[in-house]
């Protein structure tokens, strides 16, 4: 019994002394295997008096179990070993940057249009279009500016061809808005539009957001509410909006409207001639003459209409100081605006 | 408009401070774009009397001046050549404050002892003019306060006038205004009665009272061409922006300043015969003023003699008929030329002037005879002279409308309700005949508010004066019924999203591009339409292809050191078609550079075909309907072997490939540029999903290798293969394509994958082999390929 001991002290030193799974696989066959030498003990049991042999024998199951018990353990720490190995060898360098393609962006007044398009959109308005080559008949006359009105004067426009016209607004969706569709009307006409001028606040091109609103029973205070609402949504600021009589030939009464300057917070800079405010839309109620260019019966029927710069709105908002880099296209300048 | 205040409280007291009335007019919709001081601060500043004037002994450009500050007399010195004795001009005493905050000491120049300095206007900043000293009227007494003579210490206030108020083109109209904002009364400065003290006149007819509803006129002969306008009348003047000239000039600008009617001076010899306001006839001509000569056409208003035009009616007035310093005898112009006829004809000429803005706008018709006799009174005053009678044409007196503002209508419009006295006080403060009655009121405006012509400009009137901000703030009750949304429509915010996150950055050029460039980058045959008024000759013409301004950034952010550019844009493209222009809307893209950003494993190579066809393929994609057909072509400015038509569902649907070496070169342009280009109505049409049920059994995959000739396109393999696969083939694709060792030269062999499968059973081997069969079959028929091993 003693050689049963000692085979099982060394057998277990083979086992601890393996250094990887192939060693400690030899290992085992050297001592379990049909061959191995405590197999071959319990083989060799019939050499044993009878009476010891059940003893014997139990004595050398013990130990064969204590020895495939030491391998497994054994065998457990050299694959948990083995794996970290492996995991130290596959470690990356984490700040390293992620592969492939880098995402681009939008253009400022696109990200700017797809806002006030979000906040109108929750108030029922839709999103249409129209032509930017525009008759004089949608550009002018049906918005009440017949030839030689003094407002027609002063937009500055591109001619195309006789009677045509790169729009200089987007007021004539208005129009072509109220040509296609029956009242009530919620839309607004985002685009390009175009004036024959260009120095350091002008760009022969820039964009604007028209929209018209036509229903029953619609009055000047809902034309304050919507745009008072708009301006402190798009600006997430509850600023001060002040409406003040304007002039435009399709809309009367007709309004300007200010609203609190961004910048300096109402005190006065640069930016708002030291006013406290900051001119950002024209709008009104439609004008009767309107309503009759398209017949819609004006005593059924009211609407206001409104107008923003959509650069203008982008410059206040993301603090743009120079109206022509929107159209430079320096990657330097739209990539600030992911 | 700009005006002094000093000159508006002299109209009415309005006890406002400058700010106060600044805003109160802002309120009312008369915008105040500035007030300015009418001059800067500065202090111990005289009127000076130059009493002699000798060289200095030691310079030559110098003179020594004696001059009086009225109490007593000093030696300056001065270096100003217009110096002449008797001449007034701003004497700074010695301990004067100049306004750049100089004072002015005892000193010596060149030896000679100097007291005090004589001024220019820019030492004085009241004029940006700096030669010579400022000449000071002959009226002013030596020693008066300057800014007491010329009344300095005056505000100029500047209105932005929205085109509707012509009235407020005169103090007249803004006092009014100002009458209604404060319930303060308006003081018209007195006309005194014009006695007949000459016998000529000039006779005046005109042809068409709607071209000229009124005009009045009478000669001033005996003028004193020595006398000056005083300081008060040409203050006035410079605060508006106008120059003073003499007398006759001065006064007709004044008198238009002050009662908005523009007025017209002719020199009396020059004029033969009698008058006639008229349409030009085909052929004259007639050189202005401003020394224009004009050929003239039916068009225009003429004011001619008997010999021909003399003055462009409303506009301006001819050179032979000028009135200068010289014009002892005048006739006087106060005419009411209609806004229709003016209208248009000044811009149009080039020659936009004060009296042609007012005349556009519309003067009051009422006024002529009384702004007549107000200039003749001042023209009197100031140079004497012997007025004639007057000569006055007027048509049958212009109807004024009778507006009928509702109750129900100003509440509806307003949103809010109005006591009557409130509505009646306000519109009879606007000079309106107002008539209270049970539906509301019955409203006949005055003669100068040419504006006022339907209910809601009453509306407005009302709303004006009431304020804007009594306006309650509501929301409108939404009638909002749900609204179409088309599954199959791709919106074009989506498209945007899938290039942004392919790498491109969203660019938005202008819609006129260089008329060359755009002929070198456009499949277009017919000629991009000119626009008539171009702003330059690169913004020329209406773009018949988004690439022209996708390139010019491209080519801006190429020479600003970016290494790699993927830019792209919707927008419109104008098609001339016939006697049409089509406007649609594309989708473009370019990219050049890196395939990638820059990266640390070394994996960077250039853009290529097959990359920006990738990002095409994204596109179409969005719709889930079917990918696009690609075909070799031929595109004018593409790469003759790196270009491809694209179609989808048998519609065309633009182009992708690499820009043709020429054509980037021609445009500054790196070599290895590529695009594309996509009209938005076919790419964003897609359709709405349908279920088909997934086979519960396994697929079957067989690969292949077919060597073929280099001129075989591998989507035309791939389309026969999955035809002749039959309908168990549920994809064929390329996955390898090898040239080289194996193969022989001018042939290439492409590796297809075939994979198989039946929804209602598993597979056999032999249904595989049929298949493999009936594509080597098909392939070796149409393309002579063979089976690589
Ligand atoms: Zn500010």
């Amino acid at each position: 019994m003693k050689e049963v001991e000692q085979l099982t002290r060394e057998a277990e030193q083979a086992v601890d002394d393996a250094e990887d799974l192939r060693s400690l696989d030899a290992v085992r066959v050297a001592w379990l295997g049909k061959k191995g030498r405590l197999t071959s003990l319990l083989k060799s049991l019939g050499d044993l008096p009878k009476e010891e042999r059940p003893q014997a024998g139990q004595a050398i199951n013990e130990a064969k179990q204590a020895v495939q018990a030491r391998i497994e353990a054994r065998r457990e720490h050299l694959e948990r070993a083995a794996r970290e190995e492996r995991m130290a060898r596959e470690s990356v360098d984490v700040t390293l940057a992620g592969r492939g393609q880098r995402r681009g962006g939008l253009h400022p007044v696109t990200r700017t249009l797809e806002r006030i398009e979000e906040i109108f959109r929750q108030a029922g308005f839709g999103v249409v279009d129209g032509p930017e080559v525009e008759d004089e008949f949608h550009n002018f006359e049906a918005l009440n500016m017949p030839e030689h009105h003094p407002a027609r004067a002063m937009q500055d426009t591109f001619f195309v061809r006789p009677g045509e016209v790169l729009r200089t607004h987007t007021s004539p969706v208005q129009i072509r808005s109220m040509q296609h569709s029956e009242p009530p009307l919620r839309i607004i006409a985002p685009g390009r539009v175009y004036r024959c001028d260009s120095d350091v606040t002008h760009t022969p091109m820039f964009h604007q957001v028209e929209g018209l609103l036509v229903d029953r029973e619609v009055s000047m205070s809902h034309l304050k509410g919507v745009l008072t609402d708009f301006l402190r949504h798009f600006f997430e600021s509850d600023l001060a909006v002040r409406f003040r009589p304007s002039y435009f030939p399709f809309t009367e009464p007709s309004a300007e409207v200010d609203m609190e300057c961004v910048i300096c917070g109402g005190q006065g800079c640069r930016v708002c001639s030291g006013t406290g405010w900051l001119e950002v839309l024209g709008c009104g109620m439609v004008h009767p003459e309107v309503f009759r260019h398209v017949d819609i019966d004006s005593e059924t029927w009211r609407g206001y209409a409104f107008g923003m710069g959509v650069e203008r709105l982008a410059m206040l908002r993301y603090g743009v100081d120079d109206l022509r880099l929107f159209f430079e296209n320096d990657l330097r300048f739209l990539r600030q605006f992911a | 408009m700009r005006f002094s205040a000093n000159w508006l409280t002299e109209w009415i007291d309005h006890g406002l401070t400058d700010q106060e009335l600044a805003d109160r007019l802002t309120m009312a919709g008369l915008e105040v774009d500035a007030i300015e001081a009418a001059a800067p601060e500065f202090s111990g500043v005289v009127v000076g009397e130059v009493l002699a004037v000798e060289p200095h002994p030691d310079a030559d450009k110098l003179s020594v001046c004696r001059v009086s500050d009225g109490e007593g007399e000093h030696d300056v010195v001065c270096g100003a050549d217009n110096v002449h004795v008797g001449m007034r001009a701003p004497y700074a005493q010695v301990g004067a404050e100049l306004p750049d905050g100089t004072r002015i000491r005892k000193a010596k120049l060149r030896g000679v002892a100097s007291s005090g300095m004589l001024c220019s206007p820019r030492e004085l900043r009241l004029s940006e003019e700096g030669a010579g000293l400022m000449a000071l009227p002959q009226s002013l007494h030596a020693g008066t306060d300057l800014r007491t003579a010329l009344a300095l210490d005056d505000r100029v206030i500047e209105l932005d006038l929205t085109p509707n108020r012509g009235d407020c083109l005169g103090m007249i109209g803004i006092a009014r205004e100002v009458g209604a904002l404060t319930g303060k009364p308006v003081c018209r400065p007195p006309v005194e009665e014009v006695g007949t003290e000459s016998e000529r006149k000039v006779g005046v007819s005109v042809e068409d009272a709607g071209d000229c509803p009124a005009y009045a006129g009478r000669v001033i002969e005996g003028i004193d061409t020595r006398a000056e306008s005083p300081v008060w009348l040409q203050e006035r003047l410079r605060r508006a922006g106008l120059r003073p000239i003499s007398p006759v000039v001065d006064v007709t600008n004044y008198v238009m300043l002050e009662l908005g009617q523009p007025m017209h001076g002719f020199r009396l010899e020059a004029l033969q015969g009698d008058i006639s306001v008229r349409r030009a006839r085909k052929g004259e001509r007639l050189i202005l003023l401003d020394d224009r000569e004009l050929e003239l056409d039916p068009e225009l208003l003429v004011i001619a003699d008997e010999s021909g035009p003399v003055a462009l009616a409303g506009i301006m007035g001819g050179r032979e008929t000028g009135v200068d310093a010289r014009t002892a005898d005048v006739f006087l112009e106060s005419a009411c030329f209609a806004p229709t006829t003016i209208a248009g004809k000044a811009r149009s000429l080039g020659m936009q002037t004060d009296s042609s803005h007012r005349f556009e706008r519309g003067v009051d018709p009422e006024i002529q005879e009384r702004a007549l006799d107000r200039a003749t009174n001042l023209i009197q005053q100031i140079a004497g002279g012997r007025a004639g009678e007057r000569t006055l044409v007027r048509g049958s007196p212009v109807a004024r409308p009778e507006i009928r503002l509702r109750r129900d209508r100003l509440r509806a419009v307003l949103g809010f309700e109005l006591p009557d006295d409130r509505v009646s006080e306000i519109l009879k403060s606007l000079w309106l005949e107002v008539i209270l009655d049970d539906a509301g009121w019955k409203v006949t405006p005055p003669s100068f508010r040419h504006d006022l012509g339907i209910e809601e400009d009453l509306i407005e009137e009302v709303a004006r004066i009431h304020g804007y901000d009594q306006v309650p703030v509501e929301s409108l009750p939404a009638h909002v019924r749900p609204g179409p949304v088309p599954e199959a429509e791709i919106p074009l915010s989506r498209l945007r999203q899938c290039l942004v996150e392919r790498g491109y950055q969203e660019a938005i050029t202008y819609s006129f591009v260089d008329e060359t460039a755009d002929q070198l980058l456009s499949e277009q045959t017919e000629p991009a339409i000119p626009l008539e008024n171009p702003i330059s000759s690169d913004l020329a013409v209406l773009r018949t292809s988004l690439w022209p301004g996708l390139l010019a950034a491209l080519a801006h952010n190429v020479r600003r050191q970016q290494g790699r550019v993927r830019l792209f844009e919707s927008g419109l493209k104008f098609i001339p078609q016939d006697d049409d222009i089509k406007q649609e809307k594309w989708v473009a893209g370019v990219a050049w550079g890196a395939s990638e950003p820059e990266q640390w494993d070394g994996r960077d190579r250039p853009v290529d075909f097959y990359d920006i066809k990738a990002d095409v393929e994204a596109l179409i994609a969005l719709g889930d309907g079917p990918a696009g057909d690609y075909t070799a072509d031929r595109h004018p400015a593409l790469h003759p072997g790196q270009t491809a038509r694209i179609s989808v569902a048998g519609q065309e649907a633009g182009w992708v490939g690499r820009l043709n070496p020429e054509t980037a070169g021609r445009l500054d342009l790196p070599e290895d540029v590529y695009v594309f280009e996509l009209p938005l109505a076919v790419v964003a049409s897609g359709r709405i999903p349908s279920y088909t049920q997934v086979s519960r059994y396994p697929a079957v995959r067989r690969d292949l290798a077919f060597v073929v000739d280099e001129s075989v396109p591998a989507g035309d393999l791939v389309a026969v293969a999955r035809e002749a696969a039959g309908e168990l083939a549920t994809d064929v694709r390329v996955f390898d394509v090898y040239r080289g060792k194996g193969v022989d030269s001018g042939r290439k062999s492409i590796a297809l994958g075939l994979i198989l499968q039946d929804s209602s059973r598993t597979l056999t081997d032999e249904d595989a082999d049929k298949a493999v069969a009936a594509v080597c079959r098909q392939l070796e028929g149409r393309f002579s390929a063979t089976v690589r091993d």
